[in-house]
Order: structure tokens, then sequence, then C-alpha cells
């Protein structure tokens, strides 16, 4: 929830009321956005919950089995672009291509409480669903949706020179860069995002006219898993082979007091995990040449 | 945006240099970096000349600036690179297509350029500019034409760069700062790269109006961040153990105003305990003069505040000692004085939002297991460390005791490209490593 109502700041007394908007972690991979209110039911494969249940509960009450995995697959762009677009309170901020809103969220709240965001999308629908997500997540003072082809027109002249950063997420992204330069400030910063290295590569060409400190990244997050594990110190007991898998041998060392002696104590490990996304986007940054 | 709302930003947001800010300066596109603090007397040594940077001082951020030898002597004076450049640069991706020269004709034995020394020193007291200079290397090299278009790309920048040097203006942000760090000084920010960096804000919801509790000892690069981030509200609070603070020197780069400093407060760990648990036991100020001292001095920091460690080696650094400290210019404003009493028995209250560790040389776990009870339930933190090992133990203990959920190591991978035409690829430095990172959210216990 992002805090602007300082009547709504975390706290240990603030216990969840009817109306607020809470996050239900189910298990390692799904997390749910759910609106507290008295009468509504919360299904899910582990059954009935009914979230009134929940008000009156301290935030972070365990209730199920929690961990989680959700989004991070683009915490890792999102929270570089923040950084390196300079956005801070009281920034202002254009974005094309809202898509589903996710990537809006964060820089509202980066300007938050005297910035804004304007965003826009060309599909009607698209626009009108991301409206009612900031409602739900507590950021439409901080962001107007248009809906405009910023391709075909570039973003709208009332903006000029006011923007302190930009972010591009459509298609033809080299397109929206003269109207980008018009809507800078100096020095300020353009990000755009691209799937492809042949849109990166028509994209820097078409920068270097107006723009310098050109930079391209990729960013990658590595997730790491940890356990508890004893390891074999190697010498095989006769009624097990080496080729079979540790736990097995723990089993047995189990039923077998000789055997202990053959293993060690359990040791906290980590590697990282076997899957792992391989490619998001390339992100390229730049900044408007002082005139 | 109403006018009033415009005039608070660039408050806050400057983008024009004035006396006494501090600046960070670019020589040759990132061969050199330097961070300064612009007076009338401050002064950069390039080569084996000394520029006064006054001409820098009500320019924006983001200028250019060349040496030239002006009528005082040898100057920066402020230039707009020509477009004319890039006519070049264009008509040479063209060219690339037909490109049928290559270098077997061309022998490196240090006999193809004609110009001399003297000849160039002649030319430097005939006032002639730098520009002119490399294009009379240019023309007096006799293998100059036989290159290919890269290479005299990249002959003519070299020249450039020893006959012509630029300067950049930056704004010092959480961005250039932590780069320009993790370049030259890692060490000193605990090899934070910017993606690390910029994933503790995230992972943290680090935001307006939040009170985030920050265990800072990577020179305050961190606090600045957060500092940055809050923009005027909320609070950060770096704490310590013992009694004396750690150092947040770099705090004092990001140009903050007022607003933002006076959000920025220490408290060491025991009075945030002793607040929580509501003893009513007066909470003493401790010696953490030493780090606040150096505010009375401002005028007098230059580059040597960053070359002052001993464990490196300050190659591109000049002791430069030339700043008098009587110098007038504004004060910069204090950051880091002790929190209230009030703000103590508020957080005691209600806890901290969220909290921050970068401590690369403490064990993970015996901080967390002492700061976390600080936090309130459901909010998240996150820790950073340069060792997988002591973070795998801290969250497996998170797991024994219950104390946390959502609870995950991860490592940012970040690779630039070098994207130009015929030339794609990612660049042949790289950064392997950046700092793991446990991320989680503190839960009630009940």
């Amino acid at each position: 929830m992002l805090l602007i109502d300082p009547k709504k700041k975390l706290s240990f007394s603030r216990c969840i009321r009817d109306g607020d908007l809470v996050i239900v972690c189910e298990k390692h991979d799904t997390m749910k956005a759910t609106k507290v209110c008295e009468i509504s039911v919360l299904q899910n494969r582990f059954g009935v919950f009914k979230p009134s249940d929940w008000i009156g509960k301290p935030f972070g009450s365990k209730t199920l089995v929690l961990s989680h995995r959700t989004q991070i697959l683009y915490i890792a762009d999102i929270s570089f672009v923040i950084t390196y677009l300079e956005i801070v309170p009281g920034c202002l901020v254009l974005e094309s291509g809202t898509g589903s809103g996710s990537l809006t969220t964060s820089p509202a709240r980066a300007v938050a409480p005297t910035g804004h965001v304007y965003t826009f999308d060309f599909h009607e629908q698209r626009a009108a669903s991301a409206r009612e997500d900031f409602e739900r997540t507590g950021v439409s003072s901080l962001v107007t949706v248009g809906v405009r082809d910023i391709q075909g027109e570039g973003f709208p002249d009332e903006y000029s020179g006011l923007a302190d950063s930009v972010f591009l997420d459509p298609p033809q992204s080299w397109l929206v860069i003269p109207s980008a330069g018009k809507m800078l400030k100096q020095d300020g910063i353009l990000c755009s995002f691209s799937p492809c290295i042949e849109q990166v590569q028509r994209y820097c060409e078409t920068l270097r006219s107006n723009f310098t400190d050109i930079k391209t990244f990729e960013v990658l997050l590595r997730m790491y898993e940890v356990c508890e594990r004893q390891m074999d110190c190697g010498q095989s007991d006769e009624d097990v082979s080496l080729g079979s898998p540790p736990y097995k041998r723990r089993q047995c060392s189990n039923e077998r007091s000789k055997v202990q002696e053959n293993t060690s104590s359990p040791v906290i490990m980590a590697r990282p995990c076997g899957e792992s996304r391989g490619h998001t986007g390339y992100l390229t940054f730049a900044r408007l040449k002082c005139q | 945006m109403s006018q009033n709302n415009l005039q608070s930003d660039s408050l806050q947001n400057p983008r024009v240099t004035w006396e006494g800010c501090s600046v960070l300066l670019d020589i040759n596109d990132g061969d050199r970096l330097v961070f300064a603090r612009l007076t009338s007397g401050s002064t950069l040594k390039i080569g084996n000349k000394k520029f006064s940077l006054r001409p820098l001082i009500g320019c924006p951020f983001g200028s250019l600036f060349q040496t030239k030898n002006g009528k005082e002597g040898p100057c920066l004076s402020r230039f707009i690179p020509s477009t004319e450049g890039n006519n070049a640069e264009e008509k040479g991706d063209c060219e690339i297509i037909n490109e049928s020269r290559d270098n077997r004709a061309i022998i490196d034995n240090n006999k193809a350029q004609s110009l001399t020394g003297e000849d160039i020193d002649a030319m430097r007291r005939q006032g002639a500019k730098g520009d002119e200079i490399v294009e009379a290397l240019i023309a007096n090299s006799a293998t100059f034409e036989k290159k290919t278009l890269f290479s005299q790309e990249k002959y003519r920048l070299k020249k450039q760069k020893k006959y012509a040097p630029r300067v950049l203006l930056r704004r010092p942000f959480t961005r250039s700062i932590c780069e320009a760090y993790f370049k030259k000084y890692p060490a000193r920010i605990g090899f934070l790269r910017v993606d690390a960096l910029s994933l503790l804000l995230s992972m943290t919801n680090v935001t307006a109006k939040s009170d985030i509790l920050v265990v800072d000892m990577v020179g305050g690069l961190l606090t600045g961040a957060v500092a940055e981030r809050l923009g005027g509200t909320g609070y950060v609070c770096n704490t310590y153990l013992g009694g004396t603070p750690q150092s947040m020197d770099i705090v004092r780069m990001f140009n903050f105003n007022n607003d933002i400093c006076k959000r920025i407060v220490r408290a060491p760990l025991n009075d945030l305990r002793l607040a929580q648990s509501g003893t009513s036991k007066q909470i003493g100020t401790h010696e953490d003069a030493p780090d606040m001292e150096s505010n009375g001095l401002t005028s007098s920091i230059n580059m040597e505040e960053v070359s002052k460690s001993s464990e490196h080696k300050v190659t591109d650094l000049d002791p430069d000692a030339n700043v008098s400290p009587t110098s007038k210019m504004s004060k910069a404003p204090k950051a880091g004085e002790s929190a209230s009493q009030e703000a103590l028995k508020l957080w005691g209250e209600n806890g901290f939002s969220s909290l921050i560790i970068a401590a690369p040389d403490l064990d993970p776990w015996s901080l967390v297991k002492d700061l976390l009870p600080l936090v309130s339930y459901s909010a998240p933190f996150a820790i950073y460390h340069q060792y997988l090992q002591p973070l795998a133990n801290c969250m497996h203990n998170l797991q024994l005791g219950k104390m946390a959920i959502g609870l995950q190591i991860s490592e940012p991978w970040l690779r630039e490209y070098q994207v130009l035409p015929s030339r794609t690829h990612p660049c042949m430095q790289m950064s392997a490593f950046g700092g793991y990172i446990l991320s989680g959210t503190r839960i009630c216990s009940s």
C-alpha cells in the first residue's frame, strides 16, 4: 500500500480494517491482492477464507504457508530504471506504453507526494483498466492516464521542457525520440525498454543527434536457494552403494548409530537456483544535450 | 502543474550550479572522475596546468568545457559541441559498408607523425586551439589515410583527449555518485554496485513519508540514496552500535537542501531499543561530533576529501589544497543530527517502515536479530552483503525463529552493451560482482 495518507502509516498498532487492500501470500509463487470487506469471501486452492476474519488482526499475521516469488522477474529492471532515470519526489515523468500499468506504479511512488506521472496508451480499454488499478493501489492522485498514439503524434505540447524523465516502451521507440527531446528539461534522462537488439540499434542511431551519455544495459537477478544438509564424509557403509543419493544415506544413518561417524553435522548451504530468467529486455538510457 | 510546484521542484532538484555546490567533474568521457566543490578559489589540475573552476558556477549541469589559452592564461571555457561531428559520423556509417581498407601496410615504428613536440608547443604559444592541434596532427600523419574508419576515429579521439581535453559538469545524484565510487574506490562503498543499491531501495519501498532504519557502513552512500528518495519527508535514521557513529562523508556530495538534511538523523542502537521498551531513562547525546565538525570547513572540502583514504592510489586525484578556508560561501546544511526524543518515542511506539542494512564487515544475523524488532510488522527489509554464507545462515535463522516471510537471497547481474553500427556487442569490461541481497518481510510471530 502506498503510504500517502499518514493515518494509514504502517505501525505495530495498525490493524487490518474494512476496506483495506491486503496482499495474501498463498504459496511459493502466488500472491493475490484482495480487498477486505465484511461480506467478501476469498476462495483459493486451500479452501474458503473469509477476509472479514482478518479484520482486527495486525498486519503481518501469518494465516497461510508463506514464501513468495512473484513479479521478481521485473523488479531488477524496474528498480534500476527508477534510479537511473533519477526519479525523486517532485519529478515530472512521462511514459509511453502504459500496458498493464505494472511499470507505472513504481515511478508514481518515487515522485510522491509532489510529482506526477503522465502515462499514455493508444488502447482505450487498457488505459481504462490501468486507471482502475491505480485507484486500487492508491496512486491515482499521482498518475494521469491518457489515450494517445505517442508514436504517431508524440507527447502533448503542454509538457514541453517540463519533463525530468521519459520512459518509452512502444515497439518503435525511435519514432518517439524527437518528441521526447522536446519534452525533456536540459540534462533530463530518457529511457527505452526493448526486447530485441535490432530495435536497440535503430534506437541508438536516432539518439545520437540530440542526446549524449548513451548507455545500454541488461539487468537480471539470480536467485539462491538455501537448505540444511548433512554432507557425507565419503566413507560408504557396507549396505549402501556409493551411487545412492545423499538423502537415502541419511535415512540409513538415522537407523543405525554405527554409521554416525561417517556423516558430519548438518550445515547450512546455498546454491543458485537452477531455473533462471535469461532475458527481459535491453534498457537504453540517454541524457538530453545541453543547448 | 502550477507555477509554484515548478519552482519548489527546481529548488529541490536544481539543474544549474551555484557557488558552493558539490559537483562531479567527468574528464575525457569517464577517464577521470573528480568530486569538487565550486568556489571562486577552487581549481582542477589537467595535465600539468591548474584551471580555475569559477567559469563553471552558474552553468547548467551537463555543460561541457574545453581547455583554452585565455588572456589570463589557461582556463576552462564552456562550449557546445557542434552537430558537425555527428554528420561526419553518419557519413562514416555509410562508408563502413564499403570499407576496403585494413592495416596490412601500416608499420608501427613511431615514425608516422611528422610534427614534433616543439612544433606543437609553438602552435600553442601562437594561441592555437586544442582542436586545431588535433587536426594538424592528423594532417601530418603519414598513415592516417591508410587506416580504417574505425581506427581513424580512435586516433582522433586519442589525440583529442590529450590536446583538447573536455570536462563534463555532472550533477551528483545517487546514480553518478555510486558509479564514480564503484569505478574508482569500490572498497569505500563495500562494492555496492548501482543496480544492487537500486534493488535495496525498491525492495524496501523507500518512498516519501516513510521512516527508514538504516545501518550504513558504506560511507553514507546508502543514507544519501534513501534521503534522496524521501525528498524531505519521513526520516532516514542511521543507527550504529557502540558509542561512535560511522562516517557519512558521501552524504555531503548530494547537494541536499535544509529540508532533506533535517530528515537524516542518527541514533545509537541502544537508544532505539530503550525507546521501544518504554524506559523513561534519560537518553544522553553521545560523542558523535567527529563527523559533523567538518561541516564548519565545507569551504575547504575539495577533491581532498575523496583522497583521504590511505589505502588507495590517488593517481587521478589532485592533492589540491588551493581553496582558502576563509573564502566566503554558503555553508552546506548539516545532516546527521541526533534523532530527537519525540522521534525516538514515535519509532518506539510504531516501529520503522522498513530496514536496510549495508554493513559488509559485520555478521548479518547478529545485526538483524537486534534490529528487526524495531521495525513494524509486515515491513520489508533488505540486507546487502558481499558474502553468501553469512546471508544463508541469517536466512536460516530467520526461518527457524519465524521472524520473517518471503525470504530470498538474490544476486544482481548487470551487463553494459556497446551499441554502434556493425560494432554492437557487450562491453569488453564487465563488473562480475555486485554483492548479494537477502530480502524479506517481518511478521508478527503470534
